[in-house]
């Protein structure tokens, strides 16, 4: 069982501080703080999310740059309450519509009752938004999302797609809205987290799909929802092949998962027939499934660097990125990056005649260099020419002392694993009813590295 | 409800200056305390919110109880949320105050809307105040019968509270016995769950007092309880479903067809996106299938890949907890996750406690068929711009060099780091060449002629200075400077002196550690190499020698003093002393020993995973919960094996654990057999075609392990009627031993605990032994020959563990033996304890000699 619950600004600052048992000093909350800032053990310079100082546990988890804190006297489950504290954020976010310190700060009270209700004396109750409705009372005080950075996977719709209804994802599930009538609607999103390493001649070494089919729900009445997936959906790698098998299965066939898990909620009972998911879907923001492909897939990026050294001192990083995916797909907020040789001193940049919307940087501080493109279409070819000055001579290969290229990137509507959902079926209560159904695709880097 | 007031609601209400607002929010409270004018619900939501925010940043605010007790008649719910949440910080330190909620909180209790009464109940009970209790009892008698479901379930964690705050007056009310009604009979799921965890937690707590509470924490494990807890399963909401999945963890199943029924129910939790459901279930089905050691693999293949999901779905800290449990199980059976080590390659964007978790698990992994691409991923990280990461990844090339596999390949990949001229690199590669050379002196010479070209200069950091010092004593002849080089860090021993001298700071405190083991080894280094080349060594012997006698440091002195006498003293013989003829070494001692590590195993999905700790290391006694080990352990140190006669409390529990392990084997293998299709889960089929060489333990008494043969099992048990027992020992030392000795596992085990280690030695086994050793039940037989007959076994190749006894031809007088083979370095290790402690020598030579008989016959 948990002692207390806090939830830390990014200055320390306790914006809600509840304690179950109150067998843990009072200043937890600094002690915790001091040691996640000034962590330094084991060689590393991040606290993990758990550890322990005199006999009290910490664990916490980092959402929206707020500390979501737990403490414990007793050897817990990790899992358990590092999950715990992701489900409280989520809750809080379900009923505050957008989940920053503003918000939380207007909403304390709320927040206060919701965690009443979560947790009694340490022990979890419930983390269902649903359940909890019935036991909230206070409104949440809405602020102004505009301008606010939005939260967790379902965000990235903000930018560049203007199909999506911006105000969705910043909803309450208790708040009315302006007119006073809920509109009905259900969002799915298939969110595809891709991990790719290149090799120094371009061949993929190790790639992996991280995929969630994520739903929120804003039905009345819990009506039942059937979500219908590829057909020749395959689970589980054939038995004897070694997981990494990249033999010719590309473009053509099915999509293999390795494998999947479910939310609760979801009945399975047809799923191996007809790869149908039958589910009542709850109230609030919720991963309908999670799963894992390592089958092979085609990078939508294609990473070539170039050095080549010009005198002692001096060298010329050259970088290219290919677009691989279809040009009516529009790749947004792109970033490459690439850590420099130590005694880089200068670096000059070089874009191509005519680009806008690209910046380049190098960052004198870790010696690495910034690329950032608001936008790639589909096909195209961006390059960039750095070129270095050292404030030594290099030991002779640039190659071991800079590198890896790495790259982030969103490309909404597209998906690289082709998983798709082909039908979303919702229970009719009657003819006219007629929900607002969003099916959406994005596709994220995850680590997506290029060895140089 | 009405909204909040928006019109003077400050913009925001969580940061209020300090004192002179807290007599501001007095006086306005005082006002309104009594008003009924419309409105007055919201100005007072306003008000109680500036409280609570004040509350919530440690401003105190326990000077406006009073008027915030006045102000709490009210009907509006949130109010009265705010206002329970305030008296329940407080009341602790104000129990005097406290009095004044008893009254309405009572009369909430009652209220007609269950919500109310709920919220009364709990506030009432965390007010914390002990001479408050005797208004409790009531309401929580009332609460625990109520009609209502959230009552119910809130009434529950109030007896937890109550018990909490005064244990009598919880126990005098009867409330467990209640509880324990409710969890067996309510309807409502969360009330079950509840009662479930508050008793666990006063049953375990109380065991300690009472025999009766101790018997009550038994019969939660009873069978009736634990299938009336499953049978209900899917109504537990998920988190109710871990608790009730680490109390099923615990039960032990009768019979097999009971693991398998409890498995079929459960198998769909391991498809659950909640991790700690998931981890709950996997935990169970281990310990379930312990003592199957077939099933027990399947277990291994079957979760895998529901883990790896976890590792890469939720987010980066869920992620890191389920690694760790990854880890753990990799860490344990390495051949299992060998196909998958791709899947442990670093990320360059994941922190460095999540890579240093992957390196672990990729050294652990690396076998023959994949040596190869994981070094060569591994050197990549080596180059990394990330100094920690590249100091890792280079320790962990070195230690697959060290498990023996493709070792020629890797000891020039080592040496091609040595070329990288980056200091962190080169310091970390000394540090792993000198390992490899004390293990493999015959790549001396290609090692030394790279290593010979490096600047001591270069060599700044006190590991690796000493790594290359070490080099240079032991390979001086083949290292044409080494004198020289020697003799120039010779002459900054001075420097480095005062250097410390200097720093006197804590910080440096620890350089000044460090720096100690650098001149032992300089020492050490100097004369080794006077040894093979004196003429030219002859000086920076004198200066070693000198500096070292006027050193500070008492064991620098001490050292240099004794190689100063050894040397006046006779030459020749101080070589013997200080440069003796050495064996390669064949094992490097492990960081932490068996035992911690199946404590570790045993509290699976806990923190002692990821602490890779045992809880007792960091948790205080009273909150170890209520099944942990209760005996304290003081004095166990890591990582070694404690030889002496006295054996630490853990090591007889760890011991027990390994006999457990292999007895109750014997005792389940029937049942496993007949009915591991019972279990008829996807990934558990075909489970008889698995290869007995791969098995986690296999069984030792059966001639072939498909071949269940009841009777010959017992023969063997008892050593009685086998055809081998029968034939003569060979001519024995003094000690002659019963051939038809017996003892019963229980007495072995129980014997085991008590008696002391009588002696504990390494030895080895001939090598044509080995070779046949294809299963334990070669060496079984052998050893059966020479009245020496097995208890238990397993393990799988190259490491097999044996328990042995014997008895005393003439009295009962019985030797136990824990012997440990390593099939491919052909070393054993032997525990004996004896009755008789006298004749244990007598009986160690008897059994060496039987051992080395083996391969012969």
């Amino acid at each position: 069982m948990i002692s207390q619950f806090f939830v830390l600004s990014q200055r320390g600052d306790s914006i809600v501080f509840r304690d179950y048992r109150g067998d843990v000093p009072k200043g937890s909350a600094e002690i915790f703080f001091r040691k996640v800032k000034f962590w330094k053990e084991d060689g590393g310079e991040e606290a993990p999310p758990v550890f322990n100082v005199d006999g009290v546990n910490y664990f916490h988890v980092k959402v929206v740059g707020l500390l979501f804190v737990a403490t414990s006297r007793t050897n817990l489950s990790p899992s358990l309450v590092l999950e715990l504290l992701q489900r409280i954020a989520r809750v809080i976010k379900d009923y505050l519509g957008v989940l920053n310190e503003d918000s939380l700060r207007k909403n304390f009270v709320l927040v206060y009752e919701l965690l009443d209700e979560v947790v009694d004396f340490g022990y979890v109750q419930t983390t269902s938004t649903e359940i909890l409705k019935s036991y909230i009372f206070n409104e949440p005080i809405m602020i102004d999302a505009g301008r606010l950075p939005p939260l967790g996977p379902a965000a990235m719709f903000m930018q560049g797609s203007k199909r999506m209804p911006g105000t969705a994802i910043t909803k309450s599930v208790v708040a009315n809205e302006p007119g006073g009538r809920k509109r009905e609607e259900i969002f799915v999103d298939i969110i595809e987290k891709i991990s790719i390493t290149f090799s120094s001649s371009g061949y993929i070494l190790t790639s992996e799909i991280d995929g969630t089919i994520q739903m929120k729900s804003y039905l009345t009445g819990n009506p039942e929802i059937r979500l219908a997936l590829n057909e020749d959906l395959g689970i589980g790698r054939a038995g004897g092949r070694s997981a990494y098998d990249y033999g010719g299965s590309a473009g053509s066939g099915a999509v293999v998962l390795d494998d999947c898990n479910f939310h609760e909620s979801v009945q399975l009972d047809s799923f191996d027939v007809d790869r149908t998911l039958t589910l009542v879907p709850p109230d609030g923001e919720f991963p309908v499934m999670n799963y894992r492909i390592t089958q092979e897939f085609k990078p939508p990026f294609r990473i070539n660097t170039l050095i080549e050294e010009a005198g002692s001192l001096k060298a010329e990083v050259i970088l290219k990125i290919r677009a691989e995916f279809p040009s009516d797909i529009t790749a947004n907020t792109i970033l490459v990056q690439m850590p420099l040789p130590a005694y880089t001193s200068r670096v000059s940049f070089e874009l191509e005649p005519g680009t806008v919307g690209q910046t380049t940087d190098f960052k004198e501080s870790n010696k690495r260099l910034e690329w950032s493109l608001k936008k790639v279409v589909g096909g195209s070819d961006h390059t960039l020419r750095a070129k270095l000055t050292f404030s030594q001579e290099s030991h002779g290969n640039i190659t071991k002392e800079a590198g890896p290229v790495s790259m982030t990137f969103t490309i909404p509507m597209h998906n690289p694993s082709r998983l798709q959902v082909k039908y979303l079926q919702i229970a009719k209560k009657s003819k006219t009813y007629n929900p607002y159904r969003w099916v959406r695709y994005v596709t994220q880097a995850n680590s997506y590295v290029a060895r140089i | 409800m009405a909204p909040p007031a928006q019109t003077n609601r400050s913009p925001s209400p969580s940061q209020p200056s300090g004192k002179g607002e807290v007599s501001d929010l007095k006086m306005q409270l005082r006002q309104l305390a009594g008003s009924r004018a419309p409105g007055t619900d919201d100005a007072k939501r306003e008000l109680f919110k500036k409280v609570i925010s004040c509350m919530t940043i440690g401003i105190d605010v326990s000077s406006v109880f009073s008027e915030m007790v006045m102000c709490s008649a009210t009907s509006d719910i949130v109010l009265k949320k705010m206002c329970y949440l305030y008296v329940g910080n407080y009341a602790k330190h104000n129990p005097d105050l406290a009095l004044l909620t008893i009254n309405f909180l009572q009369r909430d209790c009652k209220d007609e809307d269950p919500m109310i009464r709920g919220l009364a109940l709990r506030s009432l009970c965390s007010l914390r105040v002990t001479n408050l209790v005797e208004y409790l009892v009531g309401p929580l008698g009332a609460g625990l019968k109520d009609s209502n479901s959230y009552v119910r379930t809130v009434a529950a964690m109030g007896v937890l509270k109550l018990y909490h705050i005064s244990e009598s007056t919880c126990m005098d009310a009867d409330f467990p016995a209640t509880l324990k009604h409710l969890m067996l009979n309510d309807r409502e799921a969360q009330v079950v769950a509840n009662c479930l965890c508050a008793l666990q937690e006063i049953w375990g707590l109380e065991a300690t007092k009472s025999e009766e509470a101790s018997t009550e924490r038994e019969t939660l494990l009873s069978k009736p309880l634990i299938y009336y807890l499953l049978n209900r399963f899917k109504e537990f909401s998920e988190w109710a479903q871990c608790a009730v999945l680490d109390l099923v963890s615990k039960y032990v199943p009768s019979d097999s067809n009971e693991i398998f029924d409890m498995m079929n129910l459960l198998e769909d939790r391991l498809q659950h996106a909640n991790g700690a459901v998931v981890l709950a279930t996997i935990k169970l089905f281990l310990q379930l299938t312990l003592s199957m050691a077939d099933i027990h693999q399947q277990v291994y293949e079957r979760i895998k890949a529901p883990l790896l999901t976890l590792v890469s779905s939720g987010g980066p800290e869920q992620s890191y907890a389920v690694l760790s449990h990854l880890h753990l199980l990799v860490m344990r059976a390495p051949y299992i996750f060998s196909a998958d080590y791709k899947h442990f390659y670093c990320q360059y964007n994941e922190p460095f406690y999540v890579k240093k978790l992957k390196l672990e698990m990729l050294t652990a992994v690396a076998n023959e068929s994949n040596t190869y691409e994981i070094v060569t991923e591994l050197c990549e990280y080596a180059a990394n711009v990330d100094i920690p990461m590249a100091r890792e990844s280079i320790r962990a090339v070195g230690k697959i060099a060290l498990q023996q596999y493709d070792v020629n390949a890797i000891v020039d990949r080592l040496l091609q780091f040595l070329e990288m001229e980056k200091d962190h690199v080169t310091a970390e590669t000394l540090v792993l060449v000198k390992d490899l050379l004390r293990k493999y002196p015959q790549w001396s010479h290609d090692c030394i002629a790279v290593v010979g070209n490096i600047s001591s200069k270069n060599v700044q950091e006190p590991k690796a200075k000493a790594a290359l010092i070490w080099m240079l004593g032991e390979y001086a002849q083949d290292m044409p400077d080494a004198p020289y080089v020697l003799e120039s860090l010779i002459e900054n021993w001075e420097e480095e002196h005062s250097a410390e001298v200097r720093s006197c700071s804590a910080l440096a405190l620890s350089e000044k550690e460090m720096e100690e083991p650098v001149r032992l080894h300089l020492l050490t280094a100097v004369v080794k190499c006077f040894f093979r080349r004196p003429p030219e060594t002859q000086k920076a012997l004198g200066a070693a020698l000198a500096a070292g006698v006027n050193d500070f440091h008492q064991d620098v002195h001490d050292r240099a003093l004794l190689y100063y006498r050894l040397l006046q003293y006779n030459v020749s013989i101080a070589e013997r002393v200080v440069n003796p003829p050495k064996q390669a070494v064949s094992v490097f001692a492990d960081t932490q020993s068996n035992e911690i590590k199946d404590r570790i195993f045993d509290e699976f999905n806990s923190l002692s995973v990821v602490y890779q700790k045992p809880s007792y290391m960091f948790t205080d006694k009273e909150h170890r919960g209520p099944f942990a080990f209760s005996e304290e352990i003081g004095n166990i140190s890591l990582g070694e094996e404690s030889t002496g006669n006295v054996v630490p409390a853990q090591r007889i529990e760890a011991n027990d654990k390994d006999l457990l392990l292999s007895t109750s084997d014997k005792e389940e293998s029937k049942g496993s057999i007949h009915n591991s299709s019972a279990y008829s889960a996807p990934g558990y089929d075909g489970s008889l075609a698995a290869p007995s060489q791969t098995d986690l333990v296999s069984l030792d008494y059966k001639p072939t392990p498909n071949v269940p043969s009841a009777t010959f099992a017992i023969d063997d048990l008892l050593g009685l009627g086998l055809p081998a027992a029968a034939s003569p020992p060979p001519p024995p030392p003094v000690l002659k031993l019963n051939t038809k000795a017996a003892l019963e596992p229980n007495a072995f085990q129980q014997k085991w605990r008590q008696l002391p280690i009588s002696i504990s030695q390494e030895t080895s086994i001939n090598p044509q032994g080995v070779a046949i050793m294809t299963s334990p039940q070669t060496l079984i037989h052998h050893m059966q020959g020479h009245s020496i007959h097995c208890i238990a076994s397993g393990g799988q190749a190259p490491n097999f563990k044996f328990f042995f006894y014997a008895q005393k031809a003439e009295e009962p007088s019985t030797y136990l033996v824990e012997c440990v083979v390593n099939a491919s370095s052909c070393k054993v290790q032997l525990k004996i304890k004896a009755d008789d402690q006298s004749t244990s020598q007598a009986f160690s030579e008897l059994f060496q000699s039987a051992l080395s008989k083996f391969g012969f016959s």
